[in-house]
């Protein structure tokens, strides 16, 4: 990216590198999330709709994990990536699958988390009305995620916020390559190391503005499904 | 479930624009120094290379001392550092094939204007520490393994201190790279070695320059390394030889010599000096 330009140049000329980076964002931290979800939902209902030994406790860990320092999951996930490391066959490490993984275990605890604490709500004030109906444990599953989805959405948005905004794991497992793997947020790193504070901070704008976008779009969908539902 | 499918179908559309972006053509990895990348070469060497044989160059900038333990792990096909202490023991441990000289530019010290160790203008680099240190003047090293560090290091032994033992309040080891290291000196008025690449190209200037310049004890010669593939088969033997070709090659040498900042040379080559 040039550096002697401002960022509200680079935006309105909608410089192909800034949009490259955008969309790599954009991808990394969503794919992100959408794989958090596909694990951390089920979970985040099983653990609250089951009883077991070491619940608590599983809870109580599930919860400390929303606060996972993303530079240490970046650490593992290069260890277990890098060629020397029990995954290196895989080829992946300074590319935007690796990516992808460290922030969606850096997003799944979140998810599962508020999950868990919404659907354990739920259950308590529907569990009379599903006994009485007589619906199996599957069926009640699904019944309480699509009930509690509204709720579950605003989990995933914090989650999306956990991920577009890291980038002490993605410079680790992404390595910050030039029109690869350089996201938003270690473009502000890299531009703040070249000193040039005003693109870093343009480059920041560009980045709130993108997340205020998406939890608009979100907000908007979720009016609309609303409506669609009566 | 609306909202989720709609997610979900964004997500799906990102990943499909975004396909592109995850195919592997012929590229390599090459860990570098933040030297190398901060001062823009790169971005002027590359697009030459790429022109040229078509091969992709993603470049992972780091310190010296990381970017070689990225190539002792196998993830990266060329190193392209500046230590040589540490390049040669990379080589003699079997890691790397052969060491190559590229190209040398030299360390400056950098300082506020004001000068309060009153070594602005002088030559001696190993008497100018001796007085900041005498004066507790302070200082910011960047204390993280990188090339710039070693070479900082090296300059106190000569100078006779044992900085370990020696530094007090006045010497802040922030352990980061070039760029954060003159960030902070410039927010706390404070003396810092530097490599001119990076100081050439560095905006935050504020109440910073050059106090000392042209001691030959300054002086910072890159090497690069094919990671040897017999350690790690994944190595792109032949596409990271034909970069190491090409930046030795007389073609190579002249594109290092003409990337200038403000009509300024940052890195003179050197390929076919000996002993360097």
């Amino acid at each position: 990216m040039p550096t002697d330009t401002s960022a509200l140049d680079l935006i309105l000329r909608a410089d192909p590198a800034l949009v490259g980076i955008v969309r790599l964002s954009l991808l990394v931290s969503l794919s992100a999330v959408v794989l958090a979800a596909l694990i951390g939902i089920p979970l985040g209902a099983l653990i609250a709709l089951t009883r077991f030994p070491g619940r608590n406790g599983a809870i109580v860990l599930l919860n400390a994990l929303m606060g996972l320092p993303p530079v240490v999951v970046g650490l593992l996930v290069y260890l277990m990536l890098s060629r020397s490391g029990p995954l290196g066959s895989w080829g992946i490490l300074f590319t935007p699958q690796a990516m992808i993984i460290a922030q969606s275990i850096l997003v799944m605890p979140i998810v599962a988390a508020l999950a868990r604490q919404t659907i354990e709500d739920l259950w308590e004030e529907y569990r009379d009305e599903l006994a009485a109906l007589n619906v199996g444990p599957v069926r009640r599953i699904f019944t309480l995620i699509y009930d509690a989805r509204f709720s579950l959405l605003t989990a995933l948005l914090a989650g999306f916020g956990r991920a577009a905004a890291e980038v002490g794991a993605v410079i680790i497992v992404g390595g910050n390559i030039d029109g690869f793997t350089r996201t938003m947020t270690t473009a502000i790193a890299l531009e703040t190391s070249k000193g040039d504070l005003p693109l870093a901070i343009g480059l920041g704008m560009v980045l709130i503005s993108l997340v205020i976008v998406v939890n608009a779009l979100a907000w908007g969908a979720r009016r609309a499904s609303e409506r669609y539902a009566g | 479930m609306l909202t989720r499918r709609i997610l979900i179908a964004l997500t799906a559309a990102a990943f499909i624009a975004g396909a592109p972006a995850f195919a592997q053509d012929k590229s390599i990895v090459v860990s570098s120094t933040t030297s190398t990348q901060d001062s823009g070469l790169f971005g002027h060497l590359l697009p030459l290379f790429k022109k040229k044989t078509g091969i992709d160059v993603k470049v992972v900038s780091q310190g010296t001392g990381q970017a070689l333990d990225t190539g002792r792990r196998g993830d990266a096909d060329v190193v392209f550092v500046h230590a040589r202490g540490q390049e040669e023991k990379f080589v003699a441990d079997g890691f790397g094939v052969k060491r190559y000289p590229v190209m040398y530019n030299d360390f400056v010290l950098i300082g506020p204007k004001s000068d309060p160790a009153g070594v602005k203008g002088t030559k001696d680099i190993v008497a100018a520490l001796k007085t900041i240190k005498s004066k507790n003047a302070a200082f910011i090293s960047r204390g993280d393994k990188s090339g710039t560090h070693s070479a900082e290091l090296n300059l106190w032994k000569v100078a006779g201190i044992d900085i370990a033992a020696d530094k007090g309040p006045w010497y802040k080891e922030i352990g980061q790279g070039m760029g954060a290291a003159l960030n902070t000196a410039s927010a706390s008025n404070a003396y810092v070695l530097a490599d001119r690449g990076t100081w050439l190209s560095f905006k935050n200037r504020g109440e910073l320059d050059i106090v000392v310049e042209g001691d030959n004890r300054l002086f910072n010669q890159y090497g690069v390394i094919l990671v040897n593939p017999a350690k790690h088969a994944n190595v792109k033997k032949s596409e990271g030889q034909a970069f190491i070709d090409w930046i030795v090659s007389p073609e190579g040498q002249k594109a290092i010599a003409d990337y200038k900042i403000n009509g300024q040379q940052l890195f003179f080559p050197n390929a076919t000096a000996q002993g360097v």
